[in-house]
């Protein structure tokens, strides 16, 4: 650490403007750099010392997180504390505020969508955000064109997605890792550029507006309660699919995934079917983007290409990853804490990118296995040992 | 034909362009398997160091060959030590962790190094001089290619010859592939592993930020995010050589420049990103391990 | 076939059919220049247990990579007669689908699913003879819920049989170093084969462990009627567990026979010359 100190020092020198010389910039941020390398050693040391321990075989405590979550004591009030809390939320905060949290929702939703493909499955994509933007322009299209309404796009958005999973999936997924990271990253990138360059289709860069919110039996709603409405709504879907994902995790689906991330070459030799298996990942993902897509549009109301760049696939990565790869309380707390961290920090405007990027790399620099690490079914047999 | 030979040429000069940023893509691919998502902000701070560099010294009533020559040194330097220290940041601590915690401390590194320039600099484009002067003997060609442009060329073939030659004869060159190949292995015979892979960065760095002062004064303008459009293409093109190749580096920029400036040129130029991936995909679904990348059957 | 006449004449269990389970004509394999398994013939019978020596790099894995549909090879013909099913040929059949045909093989370099349990580690081989899919899942027919429990309890049961039922809900990654092997086969089993490939089930085990080892590999062929084609280099057990021996070397085979033939061949001693017969 201590040879990277004079370079961090020397730094501060692109600070220097074209006619402009800040001096005062040099100092502080030379005073910052060399109070955090000291801490930053003093870190990296601990947590060394942290592996050393585990590998010479002394007890390592299992992390707080993973007690509270196997211990009933802890966790069932903690649910019934956070079903109050969502309950209330609307109510006790702005509309302001419900709003971020629907948005945070729509994150909670999607990442643990791409929590199957990557969390489980293994699979890493980079162009998530293309099913997300099939379902929002599945939405909007069809309510511009046809007037469909969102219970009725909601499905199609979701077999929309799924339908563009397997057609992009089937291509591609004989391709290994980082390949198959560049090859999603394209078709993400290629779908963006299509909506954007496609103006009979899409609308171009302007995007369609007037996109309407949910409706509940046609009843009219005021802007207030409409978003109550689709705060309720979000908190349902994600229920669901919390719901789904959970109990796809230990299905029989589920573990082949995760077989699959393990060690490809034993899973095949295992007779499971890497092609299907992986593809059944891909669409499924690819589903949940495709709803929550459709939920988006009808959020924001106004959708244009420039909300699906590849900074929004790399977003929801991030939340898959820090949060926990395949765990789901962890994806949900990750995704929380991505959107509503960048959300708070608005107090900081300018600096919350800066500090959003610092955040993510100490995160895995420190916790390289994410917020809560995989954390798998406990089977018991004791009972029936006793009567078999 | 004539509008062939100039498609032909600006697609040989975005590929140059490329490949010297795709090369550092694929060293550091080649030798720790992740892809640096940095990488192109090393680029773009090699720019701004150049820029900067430049301005400086042009206040100061310096010549313009010497502006130049010292600009690119001193951006060469600089992004050097960025990317050294990026690595010993964000990577080194995270060897033998989960891949995907790598390459999102590398993504986490990348918003950081943008939103620093971001708020360090400006958030608008600045003009960037034409560093590179007009050479009198080429006033005859000027219609077909320009002194910036031979000069571009030009150095690319130099770095590439400079790196063959590293890379094959010199001891770290040997040590770098043998790393490449199996680190635990290179490191039972006494190679320095960390070594080997700062050295890598260095180098990568330093031709990205040459690239980065090459291109900056061809177009003429910069600003924070430029890093990563050219980071992307770039390591579209490293994977289209062949990750970890460097040889593949360099053929994967130059089929993507030419396909793109034909693409351009001869249908459409709103679609040609869309082409580029397009022909990305197509490649790797025919030949999923690149255009020279060796396919490789892993042993059991 | 020159194979199974020797085989079969001392071997103690019953032949049904006089066809093989088992049965590969002049295997080659290339890697490039390299030509990793050369003309190989080998036939397994039912009830057999088969070991396939030689020195390192003579092609045993490779043998076991291309007949389980990892590699394709250059060139040869396998073939399996399940019994009491019609032979097929293995010939570009992809690997999940050997498994499925039943072939089930374990690994040289362990490769289990590390952060997966124990339990979940051989419900995997049982994924190949279940069907519940996504919906299933999703919704938990039935159907589903049976499956589910059965493939527990079957699990379970296989690990009591192999002895890993103590450590049913640890994670693969944090057993000893045995019981990684012996997961393995559990986890072969799992996937009800006729034929089971062990690669060095022995390797880097004690002698108490390689003891139980033997006595485990004999309870499957006595009582489960599974046959066994192992690769082993601990030349006491290869001696006392099996029927026949072939022997590589360089990709070719040199040498089959019973193991008291092999021990007296002059020709396998000349290849196993100069390189220690190791544990
Ligand atoms: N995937 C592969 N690619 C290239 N060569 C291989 C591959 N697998 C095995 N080989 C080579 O084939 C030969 C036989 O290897 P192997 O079958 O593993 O021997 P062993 O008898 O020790 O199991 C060795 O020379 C090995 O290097
Ligand atoms: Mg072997």
């Amino acid at each position: 650490m201590f040879l990277t100190f004079p370079i961090m020092v020397i730094k501060v020198n692109t600070i220097e403007n074209i006619v402009v010389w800040r001096w005062k910039n040099l100092f502080i941020v030379g005073i910052g750099v060399f109070l955090l390398s000291f801490v930053w050693r003093y870190l990296i040391k601990r947590k060394e010392v942290g592996k050393k321990k585990a590998e010479a075989g002394e007890l390592v405590k299992p992390p707080i997180t993973q007690r509270v979550l196997k211990e009933p004591k802890f966790y069932i009030p903690a649910l019934i504390a956070v079903a109050v809390f969502a309950i209330a939320f609307p109510f006790v905060f702005s509309m302001y505020q419900t709003n971020i949290m629907v948005t945070a929702l729509i994150y909670v939703v999607i990442s643990l969508g791409l929590n199957i493909v990557v969390g489980l499955a293994g699979l890493l994509d980079l162009g998530y955000v293309a099913f997300y933007a099939v379902g929002a322009y599945t939405y909007a299209l069809l309510n511009y064109h046809f007037g469909l309404g969102f219970w009725t796009v909601l499905p199609i958005g979701a077999a929309m997605g799924f339908l563009f999973g397997v057609l992009l999936g089937f291509p591609v997924l004989r391709l290994r890792g980082d390949y198959l990271a560049i090859v999603t990253l394209g078709f993400g990138e290629i779908i963006r550029l299509i909506l954007e360059n496609w103006n009979e289709f899409s609308f171009g860069p302007s995007g369609i507006a007037n996109i309407p919110r949910p409706g509940l039996f046609g009843i009219q709603m005021s802007l207030h309660s409409s978003i109550i409405y689709l705060y309720f709504l979000m908190i349902g879907l994600t229920l669901f699919t919390i719901f789904v994902v959970n109990r796809l995790q230990d299905s029989r689906i589920g573990r082949a995934w995760i077989a699959l991330r393990e060690d490809e070459i034993a899973c095949q030799a295992m007779g499971i079917d890497k092609t299907k298996t992986k593809l059944t990942a891909f669409a499924l993902g690819a589903t949940w983007a495709g709803m929550g897509g459709v939920v988006f549009a009808a959020k924001t109301t106004f959708i244009n290409p420039a909300s699906f760049t590849i900074w929004e696939s790399i977003i929801i990565l991030c939340v898959v990853v820090i949060g926990g790869m395949g765990s789901i309380i962890g994806v949900i707390i990750g995704a929380l804490i991505l959107i509503l961290l960048p959300e708070y920090l608005r107090a900081f405007s300018e600096y919350r990118m800066l500090i959003f990027g610092a955040v993510l790399v100490v995160m895995m620099v420190f916790r390289p296995g994410g917020i809560i690490s995989d954390v798998r079914r406990i089977y018991r047999f004791e009972e029936r040992e006793t009567t078999a | 034909m004539e509008y062939f030979l100039e498609l032909f040429l600006s697609g040989l000069i975005r590929g140059s362009i490329y490949a010297l940023i795709a090369l550092g893509y694929t060293m550091v691919y080649g030798i720790i398997e992740l892809i640096n998502f940095a990488h192109g902000e090393i680029y773009m701070i090699g720019a701004f160091t150049a820029l900067i560099v430049a301005s400086v010294l042009t206040m100061l009533g310096w010549n313009q060959i010497a502006i130049i020559l010292l600009a690119s040194v001193v951006a060469v330097i600089y992004s050097s030590a960025y990317g050294y220290t990026v690595e010993k940041i964000a990577y080194q601590p995270l060897r033998g962790a989960p891949r995907l915690s790598a390459l999102i401390s590398a993504i986490g590194m990348s918003l950081f190094l943008q939103n620093y320039v971001l708020l360090a600099q400006t958030s608008d484009f600045m003009p960037f001089p034409s560093l590179i002067p007009e050479f009198k003997f080429m006033e005859s060609y000027e219609h077909i290619i320009s002194s910036p442009e031979i000069v571009i060329l030009a150095t690319t073939t130099l770095v590439m010859i400079f790196l063959a030659f590293l890379i094959k004869f010199t001891r770290m060159g040997k040590a770098m592939r043998a790393t490449a190949q199996d680190r635990e292995m290179a490191m039972l015979v006494g190679v320095d592993v960390d070594r080997i892979i700062s050295f890598t960065f260095i180098i990568g760095s330093a031709t990205a930020a040459l690239g980065g002062v090459l291109i900056a004064s061809h177009i003429g303008q910069i600003n924070f995010y430029i890093g990563f459009l050219a980071g992307i293409k770039a390591f579209v093109a490293a994977v289209l050589g062949g990750i970890g190749s460097i040889p593949g580096a360099v053929v994967g920029s130059l089929v993507l420049g030419w396909t793109e400036s034909f693409f351009t040129g001869y249908v459409s130029s709103d679609y040609e990103d869309v082409f580029a991936f397009l022909f990305l995909v197509f490649i790797l679904i025919f030949r999923p391990s690149g255009i020279m990348g060796r396919a490789e059957t892993e042993k059991v | 076939m020159c194979g199974g006449s020797t085989g079969l004449k001392n071997a103690k269990q019953q032949h049904n059919a006089m066809e093989p389970i088992l049965e590969v004509k002049t295997l080659t394999m290339d890697f490039g220049g390299l030509r990793a398994l050369d003309s190989l013939d080998l036939a397994v019978y039912q009830n057999e247990i088969v070991a396939l020596i030689g020195p390192n790099g003579a092609g045993k894995t490779t043998f076991f990579n291309c007949i389980t549909g990892l590699f394709p090879p250059t060139k040869g013909e396998m073939l399996i007669a399940p019994p009491g099913k019609k032979p097929t040929k293995l010939n570009g059949l992809k690997p999940n689908i050997v498994t499925a045909n039943g072939l089930a093989r374990t690994f040289q370099n362990i490769r289990l699913f590390p952060n997966m349990t124990v339990l979940e580690n051989v419900m995997i081989g049982r994924h190949c003879r279940l069907s519940s899919g996504i919906l299933g899942a999703a919704f938990r027919n039935r159907a589903t819920v049976l499956e589910e429990e059965k493939v527990v309890e079957e699990s379970y049961a296989m690990l009591k049989k192999i002895g890993l039922d103590a450590f049913v809900n640890d994670f693969a990654k944090n057993l000893p170093y045995g019981a990684q092997r012996r997961l393995e086969i559990a986890r072969a089993m799992a996937t009800d084969p006729f034929l089971l490939l062990l690669d060095e089930p022995a390797a880097g085990m004690n002698l108490q462990e390689t003891r139980e080892l033997d006595e485990l590999i004999v309870r499957i062929r006595d009582e489960e009627g599974i046959s066994i084609l192992l690769i082993e280099h601990d030349m006491k057990l290869v001696m006392s567990l099996s029927d026949r021996i072939f022997v590589v070397d360089y990709g070719k085979k040199i040498a089959q026979g019973t193991p008291a033939e092999i021990q007296n061949n002059p020709a396998v001693i000349k290849a196993y010359l100069g390189e220690e017969i190791d544990a």
